[in-house]
């Protein structure tokens, strides 16, 4: 897992493809600016797109994870997305309060309460 | 970017964006990327990664996407098209605040610099800030804010990193689990707008049933079918809505 193409050079390769198609919409919307519509259906599309893929990569990290969260159980992974969004409603909607809650539930059942 | 070549005019209004960008905004994007450096060294990376991705990347949905397309051994062209996917939603960003800092004054290369600190936090609160300033100003402003927020983002990601090494497991395991909950989170104090709710709900289905079958291409899959799906319904409801009444 440390290294899936086998060599430091793949994670550099990839990293220098994500910075070009990170800046490159970015530039572009210095150079449409004023010429576009920001609200028109192409950038509905493309909030959608990209709200959809982002859940999914949230819902699989959570559900399924590939590295580190292997070690937590499914049971404990649910139980702290479960405390973090009850404070997180009964809290004002505070984020902040729902992820230290999330975070502290998901420590104290992975560490078998042994931490404290 | 220092104090000393700008006007003296200027000191005083990027000074104040300073103050402004260390409280609160910084306090949450410091937590965030706090989770994505023990994310990058529990995937295996090393801290020169975690730091180029924040400074050069700098949108955390498309830089968790990296690492964790990565770690599933995901192609060179698999991981472009999605961060390309994830980011191209900062494209209709740049484009409404840019006019907002003012056109004809400064070189226009700024602008261009400035796009690379657009994003989530720095467009949401540029947004807010930008049209009760003096035209003037406004550039001024949201350079000394932005630039702030971005040095901040790579402290948090060093900070993250080496916490992760340091702390107790079941802690590095909390770090690494604050990426997917800080944006849950946030998606679910945001659900007013429908075509985003169909997107949300459609894609965390989508992305852990198709990772099962297709681990490399699961996630693009997910977001342009699931994202695509998404836009339909919210096209075709008011249609239908309209006909019955």
């Amino acid at each position: 897992m440390a290294d899936a193409w086998g060599s430091e050079a793949g994670i550099w390769a990839a990293l220098a493809a994500a910075a070009v198609v990170t800046y490159v919409p970015r530039a572009l919307g210095v150079a449409l600016s004023g010429r576009i519509d920001p609200n028109g259906a192409v950038f509905r599309w493309v909030g959608c797109v990209a709200y959809a893929l982002l859940a999914g990569l949230i819902a699989r990290m959570i559900l399924l994870p590939v590295g580190p969260l292997q070690a937590t159980g499914f049971a404990e992974r649910t139980l702290a997305v479960a405390a973090a969004l009850a404070a997180f409603c009964l809290v004002r909607r505070s984020v902040p309060v729902g992820v230290t809650v999330g975070t502290v539930v998901l420590i104290l059942l992975s560490s078998g309460g042994r931490l404290f | 970017m220092t104090a000393e070549t700008l006007p003296d005019r200027r000191r005083p209004v990027v000074a104040g964006a300073v103050r402004e960008a260390l409280g609160l905004p910084s306090a949450v994007l410091v937590a965030s990327y706090v989770g994505f450096g023990s994310l990058v060294r529990e995937s295996g990376l090393g801290l020169p990664v975690a730091l180029a991705s924040t400074a050069t990347g700098w949108a955390l949905p498309g830089q968790m996407a990296l690492v964790e397309l990565y770690s599933v051994g995901s192609t060179l062209l698999a991981i472009s098209l999605a961060v390309a996917l994830t980011n191209t939603r900062l494209m209709p960003m740049v484009v409404t605040i840019m006019p907002l800092l003012g056109r004809g004054g400064p070189p226009r290369w700024w602008h261009y610099a400035l796009a690379h600190v657009v994003a989530v936090t720095s467009w949401a609160n540029g947004m807010r800030r930008l049209p009760d300033l003096p035209p003037g100003e406004r550039l001024a402003w949201f350079a000394g804010y932005s630039a702030t927020l971005w040095v901040v983002t790579l402290g948090g990601t060093a900070a993250g990193f080496f916490l992760a090494g340091m702390v107790p497991h079941p802690v590095t395991l909390g770090l690494v689990f604050l990426n997917p909950l800080y944006f849950l989170l946030l998606f679910a104090g945001d659900l007013r707008d429908r075509a985003r709710v169909c997107a949300l709900a459609l894609g965390a289905v989508l992305g852990p049933a198709l990772h099962l079958i297709v681990p490399s291409y699961g996630l693009l899959i997910t977001g342009v079918v699931a994202g695509t799906l998404a836009f339909l319904v919210d096209r075709w409801w008011p249609a239908r809505e309209a006909k019955r009444g």
